[in-house]
């Protein structure tokens, strides 16, 4: 019997699909109506500081045929009265008692931190999440990324609020630093229960090329807005499995957010240590239904794999996710065209010819378009499967016998590491590559 | 069974002649240029007779560079709006589109292509220059594809142009000849329209050439001359009747189509002789102008014609019927058609062979002949040491050039009767052709 209830750092929820603070819970009416539809959580838009919004807010990447792979805002945190949103908070959770009802804040002093605190415990929420991860508009005022960039302020904050809150807290981080360890890391020492990552990236989605402006525009000027979406999902999962892996700050519950659309997704961020996922964008592109697909295609999938709770495999990927010096040198593969399969297309030709290592070559029969792979040219970059729009018409063989392994770490430690160019330990050497003036003929 | 009602209004018969390839909108577009998997070597390219970057233009379509897709389309093909709509795109371009392999369908090449040069030409952009002058001129015979793509292509060479057509239109068989659901009279002539207002090429409409006296004025004015006349009138099949009212060429039949619409009478009971893709047009054509009985009739089996099966299909969709092995013996009635006599014809040791023995009344009130149109002989005939081959078709070398080194040939002339795409990329080829040979000149 599947059970995807969590508790999340005392926070506990019927399942771990979340709504993140964002446009999507903005209001009582919304977070019922994501409840209804299956959300087991779900975070309040930013509670904090009277705010004004501009209009013209949204800004997306549209990649191909796919509408909104990226997509930025520069909205701000709630501009409805605090005692709306707290009246609505009560409500909320006398319909759903068992839902968890987190409340995002951000605010500046300590006193206003206290205060706000003792208003959405009131309220009834169950937890709290500080949001030190908004990159626009909030930022500029002291607060936000502001603070996640500062270590030792979102340490202080953290301490103040740990101080007060009779209910968890969640700190929230920014993904706009170089390393997200030493915020995730003041974070804890702040005394937070969990932390959730990453908040929106610093972004510029576009430029309109008649006025010039960035979009979103707002009476033909623009700025820097928060960027989220699909396309934002794998620097989310980098820096989560930073935390995860840390000795300290993986022992805290983390909750995962970024580009999250499928289950798919859902289930990639718990295998990297997430056990709650926050989602957004695709709520705003999809509505609160999109959550039925991540549910099934969970429940599915840990149905084949046997698992009871999300517990059983949250984090199964880390010990898989390692440092470059400690992949084996000597795994080989190489890349096979099925020419069943093949429609003739030369992508995989062109791609590894201009892009990659010339290790396919075209048929001199004009009538063949089914390419060839050179087997000792091909170094297993996989480009040429990567470009393959046929599915599972390339793969990529291996070609070693399982039987050694060496790695970089390893190597440097028996001192087996090439010192020159042209030493025959050297990884290139002896690799064909056509000669320059090839490229001239025809 | 009759599919149409015989239309009574323009609107009637605009429905009854539905676009086959309406116009694509913008979003429908962007998503099918989405799907170009941008080939290397792309088979599209070389499927297509005028060679057109075709990855390149539906990505152009994709980034919203509409204007740079209709350069890359009208750079290789002068008729590149017409094509986009009237071309076989299912033996050429999208018939080599890479994804057929996957049992996907191919990208609606031909569609992108008319949808980003409507734009183009509806928005009258200016994409083309006019060369510097050379103070050489060409005539040019016949202002159909051919001969508009040799005038475009000369003019941007700095070559005055006059063109001397015959009929009080151009694009020739564009306008005159292709069934009226692939292509309107309105978006043939826009077209021509959109590519005379910018390069300025000349056409004197209502002015055949048809004398001795008007090739020697012709030879004296200007350095070259194209010939683009296509072909001629239905032949005739020298059938006992084939006199009677009611009894028509295809062509003949066609054009009046075009230039009638609904006021053109087509009577319950009409038979079309012949298997090319002329007798599917004619045949579709008759029982979308609301003919009970559409009968077509081709000497051989079905395996045997000519036509490609995207056509006969589309006929027999309109309610057309049809009878293989069979050939017309004689044309019945008394003044006006009312039967052919046809007698079955059967292979005999590789050979069809007519079964005199074995013949039939099929009765009708009109018989298109789809079997063929004479060559425009007389004219060649005119013309001093002009080479033509057996099929009475000009020869040209490479350049397009005939043995009578001053004229240059293209287009069903030199080819016997092909697509628009391949008089377009003649046309444009011999311009160049001229031009090589005036330089070296």
């Amino acid at each position: 019997m599947i059970d995807l209830s969590v508790n999340f750092g005392g926070i506990k929820a019927p399942n771990p699909f979340w709504l993140a603070s964002a446009p999507p819970t903005n209001s009582g009416y919304q977070i019922m109506k994501a409840f209804e539809a299956g959300w087991g959580g779900a975070v309040w838009k930013t509670l904090g500081v009277p705010v004004v919004n501009v209009s013209s807010r949204y800004g997306a990447v549209n990649h191909r045929n796919t509408r909104m792979m990226g997509f930025n805002n520069i909205e701000l945190i709630t501009d409805r009265p605090l005692a709306d949103n707290l009246r609505e908070i009560e409500e909320v959770k006398k319909y759903f008692p068992d839902h968890a009802v987190i409340a995002s804040l951000m605010v500046e002093s300590r006193a206003e931190w206290e205060q706000i605190i003792k208003d959405v415990e009131n309220a009834g929420a169950d937890g709290i999440e500080l949001n030190f991860g908004c990159p626009h508009g909030m930022c500029e005022r002291g607060m936000g990324s502001a603070v996640g960039q500062e270590p030792e302020v979102l340490k202080t904050i953290v301490s103040w609020v740990k101080e007060v809150a009779n209910i968890p807290v969640i700190t929230k981080l920014t993904p706009n630093i170089s390393d997200i360890v030493p915020p995730g890391l003041a974070a804890l020492q702040g005394g937070t229960d969990s932390i959730s990552l990453i908040n929106t990236i610093k972004s510029i989605v576009g430029i309109d090329l008649d006025t010039y402006a960035p979009y979103p525009i707002v009476d033909g000027k623009g700025t820097n807005g928060g960027y989220c979406g699909p396309a934002v999902k794998p620097i989310a999962m980098n820096m989560l499995k930073d935390l995860a892996q840390h000795p300290e700050i993986g022992k805290i519950p983390l909750s995962g957010i970024g580009g999250i659309e499928t289950w798919r997704d859902v289930v990639e961020f718990i295998l990297l240590g997430a056990t709650s996922v926050q989602v957004c964008t695709a709520v705003m592109h999809y509505g609160f239904g999109i959550v039925r697909e991540m549910d099934a295609g969970l429940r599915q999938f840990m149905e084949e794999k046997n698992y009871t709770t999300i517990y059983d495999f949250a984090g199964k990927a880390l010990p898989n996710v390692t440092d470059w010096k400690h992949l084996n040198l000597e795994h080989k593969v190489v890349a096979e065209i099925n020419p069943d399969k093949c429609i003739g297309c030369e992508l995989c030709y062109i791609s590894c010819d201009d892009g990659a290592h010339q290790a396919i070559s075209l048929s001199d029969d004009p009538l063949n378009r089914i390419p060839s792979i050179i087997e000792e040219n091909c170094v297993g970059c996989n480009l040429c499967a990567l470009v393959c729009p046929v599915e599972d018409c390339i793969t990529m063989v291996k070609k070693d016998d399982g039987t050694k392994h060496t790695t970089w770490h390893e190597r440097t430690l028996n001192d087996d590491v090439p010192v020159t160019f042209d030493d025959d330990r050297a990884g290139g050497k002896g690799h064909f590559v056509p000669k320059p003036t090839d490229a001239l003929k025809n | 069974m009759a599919e149409y009602k015989k239309p009574k209004s323009e609107a009637e018969f605009e429905n009854n002649f539905k676009q086959k390839n309406p116009l694509m909108n913008d979003t429908e577009a962007y998503y099918e240029a989405s799907r170009c998997l941008f080939c290397y070597d792309a088979p599209c390219i070389q499927a297509c007779p005028t060679s057109i970057d075709i990855p390149l233009f539906i990505k152009q379509i994709h980034t919203d560079n509409i204007t740079g897709a209709s350069k890359t389309i009208f750079d290789s093909n002068w008729l590149g709006n017409a094509c986009g709509v009237v071309c076989p795109v299912g033996v050429l371009c999208e018939g080599a589109c890479v994804y057929n392999h996957q049992d996907v369908p191919p990208i609606q090449i031909g569609r992108l292509q008319n949808y980003a040069t409507n734009k183009t030409i509806d928005a009258g952009k200016v994409i083309f220059k006019v060369g510097e002058s050379n103070e050489k001129k060409i005539a040019i015979i016949g202002a159909g594809p051919a001969g508009i793509a040799c005038a475009s292509e000369a003019r941007t060479l700095g070559y005055e142009v006059d063109i001397f057509e015959a009929k009080e239109k151009p694009s020739g068989l564009t306008v005159y000849g292709i069934a009226p659901y692939k292509i309107t009279n309105e978006e043939v002539l826009k077209e021509v329209e959109y590519l005379q207002s910018q390069l300025g090429f000349n056409i004197k409409y209502n002015t055949a050439i048809n004398s001795k006296e008007e090739l020697k004025s012709l030879e004296d004015k200007y350095d070259a001359i194209f010939i683009g006349v296509g072909l001629g009138k239905t032949r005739d099949l020298g059938l006992q009747g084939e006199d009677k009212e009611n009894v028509i060429g295809a062509v003949e039949f066609v054009e009046e189509l075009r230039m009638k619409h609904h006021k053109l009478n087509v009577p319950k009971k009409v038979v079309v002789l012949g298997g090319g893709n002329t007798a599917m047009d004619a045949a579709s054509e008759a029982a979308r102008m609301g003919a009970r009985k559409t009968v077509l009739a081709y000497r051989n089996s079905k395996e045997k014609m000519g036509a490609y099966g995207f056509e006969y299909d589309l006929a027999i969709s309109a309610g057309v019927d049809s009878l293989f092995n069979l050939t017309p013996l004689a044309i019945l009635g008394n003044g006006k058609v009312d039967g052919v006599r046809f007698a079955k014809t059967e292979m005999v040791e590789g050979k069809l062979q007519t079964n005199i023995n074995n013949t039939f009344i099929v009765r009708c009130d009109m018989v298109i002949k789809a079997t063929g149109q004479a060559k425009q002989g007389h004219l060649y005939d005119l013309i001093d040491d002009l080479d033509i081959d057996e099929k009475t078709r000009i020869k040209t070398n490479d350049e397009f050039q005939t043995s009578n080194e001053m004229y240059f040939a293209g287009g069903d002339a030199i080819n016997g009767g092909a697509e628009v795409v391949n008089a377009a990329y003649d046309g444009k080829m011999a311009a160049q052709g001229i031009h090589n040979w005036l330089t070296k000149k």
